[in-house]
This record gives structure tokens, C-alpha cells and sequence, in this order.
């Protein structure tokens, strides 16, 4: 289990988090981290909890017990609008985008947080140049664009926020693999530009194909961690943490 | 007398009381779209902006600027009656909502009743105001208060227009209506979109009050109640929920009573009201989502 190499707190650490969905225990006793210019990955089978983690790192959800840390200080208790400014930005399951607005104010909005204005025109210009259909589609309301694009326009209105941290959920729901293909080498060149992000995704190929280490959840624990490269190597073990192993 | 003039009046008319209606109704719209809560008490904000006018005009204050305050304090109104009223009980059942809004109506009523009894008041209108104007031998006349009342409305709504479109905030309004989550996770101050909502809506219904006080004379603290589902029947044949569905409806409905009085055999003016509510039922049968609203899909 590789450990934060620097001294210091990582940027994110979640530490024996609980948090219940109703009557539900969504998530019990779960630990991670994410550390400045790390990819990782959190898989798993639908309803292991996953998205309930991405969920309360944005303040959606409230934990009953344990601890999301932000640069070693508690954000736990904090609003979401708060958590944004405080630099995670979260492109939600099934991509959310406001459908009555056009690409050009879902990436304004995508800004709403942000306290360094100035920056924001070259920000824009940079996710027209990731996403070039968006730039082509501009003008044009969310709610028409394929589910491909609007996907785009999530992550796209996410990283508007100038995110420290990024979380994803599930990119490649419901998307053409072509599609998906092109997303995921978009998440490639974030990362080499240093982006940090948490991703969650079912798909287990291109999640490891960009993760440097990755978390597999199975009914709301962690089941197995390593890094991307030895659950590559261990495709037997990943699919057993899914399931449970067989007894 | 010559039809064409006589449609000509019709028109007028329609447009001026359905400028009143669209104010009311683009308030409930406002409210609905980003709380999902029919708010009943709509209405009584009328009611608090004429007779915050009055009492400010009473004083010796010019009617403009008793005008300016009666939006200010229906607007006022508004955001109080959403922090201490809604606010606590917002995410609970709908029944509740509506509960709590039918008991905001009589707590104001009463307020009102308390304060300046239950009969009505003279809404005393300044000299440049009660005029009229006649063209081609009086067959066309409208009174100064419809001009006004056409103007402001106009006014207002291109205000509302620009807000909604070109703002952040108003981007956000329409964005936290749409799917509130999301708009928490862009980092957009709900609880502040929410309050704009109301101060602008109630703000709206102080500017309606005045000016249908203006046009009646009177003031009294039940005037509310029916401009209220009137605007609640303009809203749903727009769209509930959509700004430009209340305009349209607003208009629709100012139309329409005017023309059902002036077009239909007279025996079927008193029933002006009955066919309204039989258009309302209409629509909630077969098309409830109003004109202008397309039933949401989920697209993959």
C-alpha cells in the first residue's frame, strides 16, 4: 500500500468513513487517499458505495461517522458551495448538465465559485481546445446534445471551477465506447498537465488504463487496493474483491 | 360603433389586465421552478404592497415613490415569510408546503384585518394619474393607470429578462431549477438563489397590488385571493414553472376574460369565472404540463 511520499497531510484523506442512505449503511469504515497529482480509482459493483463516497467528499451527503479531510483540515460538515471554493469540483453521475441552458452558460456557471476572474476567458478557451464539439455546439442548448457531449460538458464545466481535485463519477456510463475511448484519452493529457482526480467507473479496463492506483469496493468496504499496474496483473484477484470471493 | 375599433378596445383591455395576471403568475413560476411549492400566500403580497402604498402615500409621499414602496416591501415580505415561514420546512412533503403557505394567507389576511379592518379602504390616486385618454370620438378610451400598468409590467419583465439571461445569478436561478444538486455542486449558493427568487416574485406581486388598487380604487386585505388563482390558471396554461409560460399565460388569460365578456352573448358574462376554472381543468386533463413545457425525459 503506497503511503503519501512527502511528509505532510495528503490532499485528500477520507479515514474511517460511515454514512448511511436512509435505513441503508451505503458505506462502513471506509480509508483512503488521494495525494497532489494522483489518478486513483475507485471500482466496484453497482451499489457498492462508491458514488455515496463522491457524493459526501461534496458535501451531498453527511457522514454518521469518520472523517473527509481537505490538506489535513475537516470538510466534512461544510456546504457544497463551500467545498467547491475550497477547490473539488464533482461531474456527477449520469452528467447533470443544466439541459435549459447552453454549452457557453453551463461553463460559466461551471465558474460561479471561482475568485479569480481573470483567469476564466483562458480556462474557457482551454476546454474548447480539449473539447472541440463543445466549441462547435457553443451556442446550443445542453439538453439537445448527445450523451457523449453532454458528458464532455460536465467534465468540462467541472474543471471550469479550476479544481485542486476532481472527482468523476462514472465518465463512461451509457457512452459509445468510441466516445468513451476519447474521453478517457482526454482524462490522459489532464493528468500529465497534473490534474488530480478521484475516479469512479465500472469499467475496469480504462479506469486502470489511467488510475495510478485504485481502491475495489465491495458492499460499502474496501475489498482490495494496489496499484493500477498490479490489479492489471491480477485480474483473478479484482474480479473476487468484486464479488466476494469464492468460498 | 366600428368592429375593428371595438376589437381594438378588447385588445387594449386584455393586454392591461393580462399584464396584472403575468406579474402574479411569473412570481408563483419563479417560486415553483426552484422550490417545487405552490406558494398560496402569493397572492397576499399584492395585498401587503397596496397597503404599504397607501400608508407611505398617506404620509404626503408622491404616489411614485409610495409605488417604489410597496415592490420594497412586498418584496421584504417575501423574503421574510421564506426564511421563517418556508425555510424550516423545505424538503418536507409537499401536503406541508402547502399547509404552510395556506397559513402564511391567513396569518397576513389577518394581519391586515388587524391592522386596517376588514373593509375597504379608498386607494387614493395622484392627478396625472386619473386621466384617460379617448381617440376617434371616444370609441377608444383606456385610463392613464392602464398606460401605466402596461409600461411598468413592460419594464419589470425586460428587467426579469436581462436577470435571467445574462446574469450569473439568474443563469443559476434557471440552473437550480432545473436540478438543484447539481447546482450545489457548481458551487452556487442555493439558499441566496432561493431568496432572489422570492424577493424578486413578491417584489412583482407589490408592483400587481398597487396597480390593481390603482385601477379598483380600493384596497382591502382579501383583494388577494382571486388575482391568485387567477395567476395560478395562467401559470399552468404556460407551463407552471416557466417564466415565459407565465407571461404567455398571463396574457392569454387577460385575453380571454376580456373577449368573454365582450364577444359572448351577455347572459354568459357572470359565468366569467366558471369557464376560466373549466380552461384550468381542461389543461390539468390534457395538457398539464401548459403550452410551453415539454414533459422532461431522461435522455442517456
Amino acid at each position: 500500500m503506497s503511503n503519501p511520499p512527502s511528509a505532510g497531510p495528503p490532499l485528500l484523506a477520507i479515514e474511517d468513513l460511515r454514512v448511511d442512505y436512509g435505513a441503508v449503511r451505503a458505506v462502513h469504515g471506509v480509508s483512503l487517499h488521494v495525494a497532489a497529482g494522483e489518478v486513483v480509482a475507485l471500482l466496484g459493483a453497482n451499489g457498492a458505495g462508491k458514488s455515496t463516497i463522491l457524493r459526501t467528499i461534496s458535501g451531498l451527503l453527511r457522514p454518521r461517522a469518520g472523517q473527509v479531510q481537505l490538506d489535513g483540515a475537516p470538510i466534512h460538515r461544510l456546504a457544497p458551495a463551500r467545498i467547491v471554493r475550497l477547490g473539488i469540483a464533482h461531474s456527477p453521475e449520469g452528467r447533470r448538465v443544466f439541459g435549459n441552458l447552453t454549452v457557453a452558460e453551463n461553463l460559466r456557471l461551471g465558474a460561479t465559485s471561482r475568485t479569480d476572474r481573470d483567469k476564466v476567458p483562458a480556462d474557457r478557451e482551454r476546454m474548447y481546445n480539449l473539447f472541440p464539439i463543445l466549441r462547435e455546439r457553443m451556442h446550443q442548448v445542453a439538453g439537445t446534445l448527445s450523451g457523449g457531449e453532454q458528458q464532455m460538458l460536465a467534465l468540462a464545466r467541472a474543471l471550469m471551477a479550476g479544481p485542486r481535485l476532481l472527482l468523476l463519477d462514472e465518465p463512461s456510463l451509457g457512452i459509445a465506447p468510441l466516445i468513451v475511448r476519447s474521453i478517457f484519452a482526454t482524462l490522459g493529457e489532464l493528468k500529465r498537465q497534473g490534474t488530480t482526480m478521484l475516479l469512479v467507473e465500472q469499467n475496469i479496463n480504462v479506469a486502470l488504463g489511467l488510475a495510478d492506483r485504485a481502491y475495489v469496493l465491495r458492499t460499502g468496504e474496501v475489498s482490495l487496493t494496489g496499484t493500477a499496474a498490479e490489479l492489471r496483473d491480477n485480474y483473478e484477484r479484482v474480479a473476487e474483491a468484486y464479488l466476494g470471493a469464492r468460498q | 360603433m366600428s368592429p375593428g375599433l371595438y376589437i381594438a378596445q378588447q385588445i387594449i383591455n386584455g393586454v392591461s389586465l393580462g399584464s396584472l395576471y403575468a406579474l402574479v403568475a411569473i412570481g408563483l413560476s419563479l417560486v415553483f421552478g426552484i422550490l417545487r411549492m405552490t406558494n398560496f400566500a402569493h397572492g397576499d403580497m399584492m395585498m401587503v404592497g397596496a397597503f404599504a402604498a397607501l400608508t407611505i402615500g398617506a404620509a404626503g409621499v408622491p404616489f411614485e415613490w409610495s409605488l417604489l414602496g410597496g415592490i420594497a416591501i412586498g418584496a421584504l415580505t417575501g423574503v421574510i415569510v421564506e426564511r421563517v415561514a418556508y425555510r424550516p420546512v423545505r424538503g418536507a412533503a409537499d401536503v406541508t408546503l402547502l399547509l404552510t403557505s395556506l397559513a402564511v394567507t391567513y396569518i397576513l389576511e389577518n394581519l391586515g384585518i388587524l391592522l386596517f379592518t376588514s373593509s375597504p379602504h379608498d386607494f387614493p390616486i395622484p392627478e396625472w394619474l386619473d386621466s384617460s385618454y379617448e381617440f376617434s370620438d371616444g370609441q377608444i378610451t383606456f385610463t392613464q393607470v392602464n398606460v401605466l400598468t402596461v409600461v411598468l409590467t413592460g419594464i419589470s419583465l425586460s428587467l426579469l429578462g436581462w436577470f435571467v439571461t445574462r446574469t450569473d445569478m439568474g443563469l443559476g436561478m434557471r440552473a437550480a431549477a432545473e436540478d438543484m444538486q447539481a447546482a450545489n455542486l457548481v458551487g452556487l449558493d442555493v439558499n441566496k438563489l432561493i431568496v432572489i427568487a422570492f424577493a424578486l416574485a413578491s417584489g412583482f406581486a407589490g408592483l400587481a397590488g398597487v396597480l390593481w388598487a390603482a385601477q379598483a380604487g380600493v384596497v382591502e386585505p382579501s383583494m388577494g385571493f382571486t388575482p391568485l388563482l387567477k395567476a395560478f390558471v395562467a401559470a399552468i396554461i404556460g407551463g407552471f414553472g416557466s417564466i415565459a409560460g407565465a407571461l404567455l399565460g398571463g396574457y392569454l388569460l387577460g385575453a380571454l376574460e376580456v373577449f368573454i365578456v365582450a364577444f359572448l352573448p351577455s347572459e354568459l358574462s357572470p359565468y366569467r369565472d366558471a369557464l376560466v376554472f373549466s380552461l384550468l381543468i381542461a389543461f390539468l386533463l390534457f395538457r398539464p404540463n401548459g403550452l410551453l413545457r415539454t414533459s422532461r425525459e431522461v435522455k442517456l
